[in-house]
Formats: C-alpha cells, structure tokens, sequence
C-alpha cells in the first residue's frame, strides 16, 4: 500500500495505516513523510513491512510489537520507544532518546545517534533489545539499562571526534554496552559501570548483531568485527542496594 | 505481665543478644518502639503469636520471646492470641525528653552513625503537619432551604472523568436533534471515590486483587500501579488505570488497550521528585513476568522520565499513548503537589491530557526515604484549590478532570475536596487498612503481617481476596452513602452540585492568606 503523506497530518496517516495493518496489509510505502510522528505507534505483526520516504517525526515504532519499519533518510527522536519487539532501519542519522525503555527487537542506524539512547533497556525472558549505531553517540548512552545490547561503532568519524558523550552508564544495573575504539575512561560512570577491553567471548555476544547491521547497509562485518571494541558492563545488578539504613 | 523468657536457656539468649547489641557500637543501643508484653498465666501455649508474626520478632522459647529491636508494633500477634494474653504497647521515652531532639530524631541518627544508609519509611508522612480538612467545615441546609432525605429522593453521585469539549454543537436533522461535536472517550464511575496506585510487587497480588474487584463490583476504578498487568487481573482491566511511568515496567500495546485509561506518573505524593526502587529480593517469578523483567533484578524507575524534560515532551507521550490506544482511552497525568503545581497542571492540560491526578503530601507509599516522604510537597487541599482556580481562570478547566488524592481519611474529606474542586478522590492507605493495615509504616521491608505489602507466599496467603473484597466494598459503599447523606444535608441531589462550589465550605482557624488560597470564606461570614 503507497500513501503520499504529503499534507497529511500524522492523526490521519497513522490512522490509515492503522486500519489497513488490522486488515491484513502487509507493506507500507510511505512517500514524502516530513516530519509526521508516531508512525508505527503500537503496531503488531511481524510480517508487516513499512518504508519511509523523507524524515519521519518523533516516536517512529513507539510500543511497536513486531513489524518492520525502514527509513530511506533520518529519523528524529525517539525512535523505538518502549518497543516490544520488531526491527527498525534508519539509513541516516537519528536523534536523542532512541530506544527508550525498549524491551525487544532491533534498532539499526546507519549515522549517528545523539543524546540519550538506550535509556533503560530491558531484557525479559527471550527477548534482548538491540540498538546498533553506525556513527557516534551522544552523553548519557545506556543510562539505566538493564538489559540488551548497545553496540556504537563509529564508523567513518573525522579525526579526534569522540565516539561518545559523557555519563556513559549512569545507573546501568544490566545489559552491555560495546564501543569500537578508543574511550575515556572518564566519560563511563566508573561506579556503576565497568569499561574492559572486550575479548573474543564478547565479540561472539556481538557478531549476529554486527552481521545484520552490515548486512542491513551493505557493509563489511569481518572488517568491522577485525577492530578493537571496549566493553561496559554493569559492577551490579542492585546498584541501590547498599544505599539504605537498615 | 512479662516478656522474660521463661527458661534459663531464653534467658541466656536474652542476655548474650544484650551483649551483642552493647558492643556493636560505642553508644548506640538500637531501641524498640515498643513494649511486647505477655501473660504466662493466660497464655495457652498455643504459639500462634509466633506464627503470625510476619517480622520473626517473636520465637518459641518454652514459651513465647521477643526480640524488641525487631516487633514493629503490627498487633498481629494481639488481635490471633486466642487468650487476649499479648499486649504491645508503646515503649516509653526513656531517653530524657527534649522538644527539639525528640525520640524519632535521636533513633534516627544512631541509626545512621551505624550505617550510613538513607532511612527508608512505608505508608504516609506521619509528622503532624496542619490537616487542613480539620480546618474546613461544610454548609447545611435550615428552613430557608430546605435539605433533601437520601431515604426518599434519588441522589446522583455517578461522575464522568475526561475531557469535556469547549461547546456542544448539536444539528438538527429528520430524527431529531444530533450531537455534531466529536466527543472524547470518558470514564464513568458510580461514586467519585476510586483506588490509588498501588503496584504489584509494592503490594501482594491478593491485596492488588481485592481492590480490583471491589472497584468492579462498585462501579469504580483501580489503578495497577507501575507495575504491569498480572494474568489473573485481566478481567478486571477494563475497570483500570493502566500506568506508564520511568521504569516502562510491562508497559506493551496489549497493556495499554486493555485497561480503561491510560495513566502516566510523574510523581507521587509522598515522594514528589524520586523515583521508585523495588528491591531485586521482590522481583519473584510472578512478579518478573507481570514486569517483564529478569527474576531477582532491581526494578528501578528512575526519578524523571528521561524522554520528558518538558511540557512537549509529556504532550509528545501522551499522544504517544493515544496513537497507540486508538484515541479511545483517556489519558491522566499523575503529578506529586508541589509549590508550583497550579502553573504544572495547566501545562498538563494543554499537552493533552485527559486527567489531572493530584497527589498531596501525605500520600502512602510502599518505600521512600524518610526525609523525602516527610519534608517535601505541598498538601492536596491547597493542592485542589490553586490547580482548579488556574484552570477556571484560563478557561480550560472543561478540558480535564480532576482526581485528588493523598491522605483523604473518611467521606467529610472526600466531600470537602470536591466541594474545592476536585472530580474524583483517590484512596490508597484507606483501602490498604480496609485489608487490615495497621499502619505500623514498615511496608518497605516485606514482611508485612497482614499479607498486604509482601510477596512471601507464607504472608500473602492470609489475604483471601474476595474476604478483602467484600471488606473494601463496604468502605466504598459506606463512604458513598455518607457523601449522599452530606449532599441531601446540604440541599443538593447530585455529586456535580457540589464540585468546585467553595460557597458551601467555611475555614476555622485558618489565617487570611490560607483562606484566599483555599477561596474559602472564614465561617460566620454569611453568603
């Protein structure tokens, strides 16, 4: 199914994607999006398939349960909010706050990423969030996470740019977070996160992931996964634990 | 009467604990709050007090023996003696009295020099700051007006939640008049009394399902707290907030479409600003997949919502949330009462939602730190009043409702805020002690006595739920018809008569700024 959104106020494109997915369509063209939020908001289906033509707005896939969604540009804020499960592909850049809360699925951004993302993902049971980035994030990555994957590999960077902001790992009681390259030990919260070279058990936690990134954008995982990642994990799993007089 | 072990075996337990707690630091004595007694003579040897106590303070020594450090003064143990032998009451100060160090202050800070930790506390804030309901007294009805009997006339009390449109457009058509206004999804309720949040996990699933039943049976709602939605609950949903807040905790598109309103918590009461910390010990298998988070992990929510720093990020998720439901459920905004809560809740308003939840300072909690519970927010009266006024004032007061929570004791209080503006109340702690809370406060530790804020499968058990039910049910049924007594004394037949008519509320005692605040005249001063 093609829609212009053209004009379209984001109520009105939602809606008619909404009703045509509990018809039982399957794919979704979308043509000249500019801006529309909360597309793919709350959809199920893992067979539903939605391509984006232009800039989708804020909360692209939130509480999103299944289908698949891929941004033929960038992508705003917010992406994969609470997500439960599915996948979603930006060919540019995306902006703060991706993923939060996400309990499944992927995430795959080809560019950067900004400020904020992964902010207290989850694992439960089979599932294991991922968010890929193929650029550069911002501060506070993988604050409060809990579980999942965060994998930032800064590809294509100009020289002495920072792979990633401050605050890495506030909070962070679960999950892991893998950074290809070099990082400042001072941008990672030292008491509550761990920062080690990772080794070849951790490159194994983080091939699949790779593999689809790559193979999402026509990139060369056995050179990517060549290179030396750093690892942040969590020093605990009850980081408040000792907080309280008992 | 006596709580001395009654053998040579108890009593050198007695004294090498004595000497435990002696060396454990150079002067502090970590003392009991109170004084277990009990009567050999009566008792029959049963050992039900040991049983029944939830906080293991009590053992079986040839008798029975406490451990005083660790009673919290529940009465559970009183209220299961068979013979009435046990008495708890409260330990005397046996520090020198001072009116400034006072005993809570003393404990408090031996406490701390031993641990360094943050004192935690459960239930609500317990100094006796001014209770402003105390202050307010409502109008009734003498020969110029005559009251109304509840025996004999019909009195409204059902109340709508949700968004009101600014005009009604109605078309006139073959068939008649036609409502040509496109209409918001809205709550209806047979009483403005609903249930507060209360997560499981924060409390047991018996007690989260006691109050869901009571709230079908009566027309009312309840509220699941942050904490997901339990399997067994699902046929209670559509009588359900469902919530959304920092920690996401089994937030999913099937969770926000099966309750009856969406609600997204910012703040609580009685710890406005904080987040919430369950304890990975309380992450049980059940609890795990009602969260939907790993067995034995901590469930933190953190203190903001890191997507909202402002009012366009709340606006940007609350119609999140509507995308995701369709439109078709109401969507409130929970918020702790603080100093600018007026100007807050107008920007809630206008980012959309649907609801205003306001949640004084008093308002019950299953763990926050002391100083936090204690010593932050404002009260829910002054609460009620400024929100409404500044919504009357921009002309947006018909574009949300108003629930009032935080310490509302008794239908007086419930009448007393709607009659300052509120829609609906909320009660949290009156349900829980409809349960059986004593309000010994110690929620926080998971142990409690009554099976209520526990998940131990040994506590829980003692709460049947549809027992529970019917107990919570009759609170409902009794505050409702005590706000029907209060309507007809005041010569009204509907709930909607008295809402926001702060005419019908008189102040004694209060100063003239609390007066204007409140919009309340001083009583003696006639219409």
């Amino acid at each position: 199914m093609r829609i212009d959104a053209s004009d379209l106020h984001y109520r009105d494109l939602n809606r008619r994607i909404r009703e045509a997915a509990a018809a039982g369509t399957k794919s979704f063209d979308l043509l000249n999006v500019n801006g529309q939020r909360y597309i793919g908001d709350g959809i199920a289906g893992a067979e539903v398939e939605i391509d984006i033509h232009g800039v989708p707005g804020n909360d692209l896939g939130a509480f999103m349960d299944g289908p698949t969604i891929r941004v033929h540009g960038n992508a705003q804020d917010a992406v994969a909010n609470t997500m439960n499960a599915g996948r979603i592909i930006v060919d540019g850049h995306a902006g703060d706050v991706l993923g939060y809360g996400m309990r499944g699925g992927e995430l795959l951004v080809r560019g950067k990423v900004g400020y904020r993302v992964g902010i207290h993902m989850k694992a439960y049971r089979g599932r294991r969030p991922v968010i890929v980035a193929g650029g550069t994030a911002g501060d506070f990555l993988g604050e409060y996470m809990a579980g999942g994957l965060l994998i930032v590999l800064g590809l294509e960077t100009t020289n002495g740019e920072p792979l990633i902001g401050d605050w890495c790992a506030t909070g962070m009681h679960g999950g892991a977070i893998y950074l290809r390259g070099e990082v400042d030990p001072r941008q990672v919260a030292s008491n509550f996160a761990d920062l080690r070279a990772a080794d070849a058990e951790d490159l194994q936690d983080i091939r699949e992931s790779v593999e689809a990134f790559c193979e999402a954008f026509s990139l060369d995982a056995g050179r990517i996964l060549g290179d030396g990642f750093m690892r942040v994990g969590p020093i605990s799993h009850r980081p408040y634990g000792a907080k309280y007089a008992a | 009467m006596s709580s001395t072990p009654t053998d040579t075996k108890g009593k050198d337990r007695a004294r090498a604990a004595a000497r435990a707690r002696a060396q454990r630091a150079p002067v502090y004595r970590r003392s009991a709050d109170f004084r277990w007694t009990h009567d050999p003579e009566q008792c029959a040897r049963c050992k039900r007090c040991v049983q029944q106590c939830g906080f293991k303070a009590l053992s079986w020594e040839d008798g029975p023996v406490v451990d005083p450090e660790k009673c919290v003064g529940c009465h559970r143990c009183e209220m299961f003696c068979p013979q009435q032998a046990i008495a708890v009451v409260p330990q005397v100060q046996h520090y020198r009295p001072h009116p400034l160090w006072t005993q809570a202050h003393r404990q408090n800070l031996y406490l701390q020099a031993e641990t360094g930790g943050v004192l935690l506390a459960g239930m609500g804030n317990d100094l006796p700051y001014p209770v402003l309901w105390d202050n307010l007294l409502l109008d009734a009805c003498q020969v110029t007006n005559p009251s109304i009997d509840p025996l004999r006339e019909p009195m409204e009390l059902r109340t709508y939640l949700g968004r009101r449109p600014d005009a009604v457009e109605v078309t006139l058509g073959g068939d008649g008049p036609e409502l040509a206004t496109e209409m918001g999804p809205t709550l209806e309720l047979e009483t403005p009394i609903i249930f507060a949040a209360m997560s499981y996990g924060s409390i047991s699933l018996n007690a989260q399902k006691a109050i869901a039943m009571a709230a079908e049976e009566c027309g009312t709602l309840w509220n699941t707290g942050e904490g997901g939605l339990h399997e067994d609950l699902k046929p209670y949903a559509h009588r359900a907030f469902v919530q959304c807040a920092s920690g996401r905790f089994g937030v999913h598109a099937d969770y926000l479409n099966a309750g009856a309103a969406i609600e997204i918590k910012i703040g609580q009461g009685a710890k406005p600003g904080i987040g919430g910390h369950l304890p990975g010990e309380k992450v049980s298998a059940e609890v795990s997949e009602t969260r939907m988070i790993p067995v034995g992990s901590d469930a933190l929510s953190p203190a903001p919502q890191h997507d909202i720093y402002s009012i366009e990020d709340l606006r940007q998720l609350i119609y999140a949330l509507k995308e995701a439901s369709n439109y078709e459920k109401p969507v409130s905004v929970k918020i702790a009462a603080v100093h600018n809560v007026a100007a807050i809740a107008s920007g809630i308003v206008r980012a959309g939602a649907d609801m205003v939840y306001l949640d004084g300072f008093r308002g019950g909690t299953g763990a926050a730190p002391t100083i936090i519970r204690d010593h932050l927010g404002i009260p829910i009266e002054i609460a009620i009043a400024v929100v409404d006024q500044q919504l009357r004032e921009e002309g947006i007061r018909n574009q949300a409702s108003i629930i009032a929570a935080g310490g509302i004791r008794s239908s007086a209080d419930a009448a007393k805020a709607i009659a300052l503006g509120a829609d609906a109340i909320a009660i949290g702690t009156g349900a829980l002690l409809a349960l059986g809370c004593t309000l010994c406060q110690k929620c926080y530790t998971g142990r409690c006595s009554w099976g209520i804020t526990t998940q131990d499968p040994a506590l829980t058990r003692r709460l049947d739920p549809y027992v529970g039910s019917r107990r919570v049910g009759n609170l409902l049924r009794g505050w409702s018809a005590e706000l029907e007594e209060i309507l007809g004394a005041m010569g009204v037949n509907a709930i909607e008569s008295l809402r926001g008519s702060r005419e019908r509320l008189r102040g004694v005692g209060l100063d003239k700024t609390t007066l204007d605040i409140l919009g309340v005249k001083p009583a003696g001063v006639g219409a």
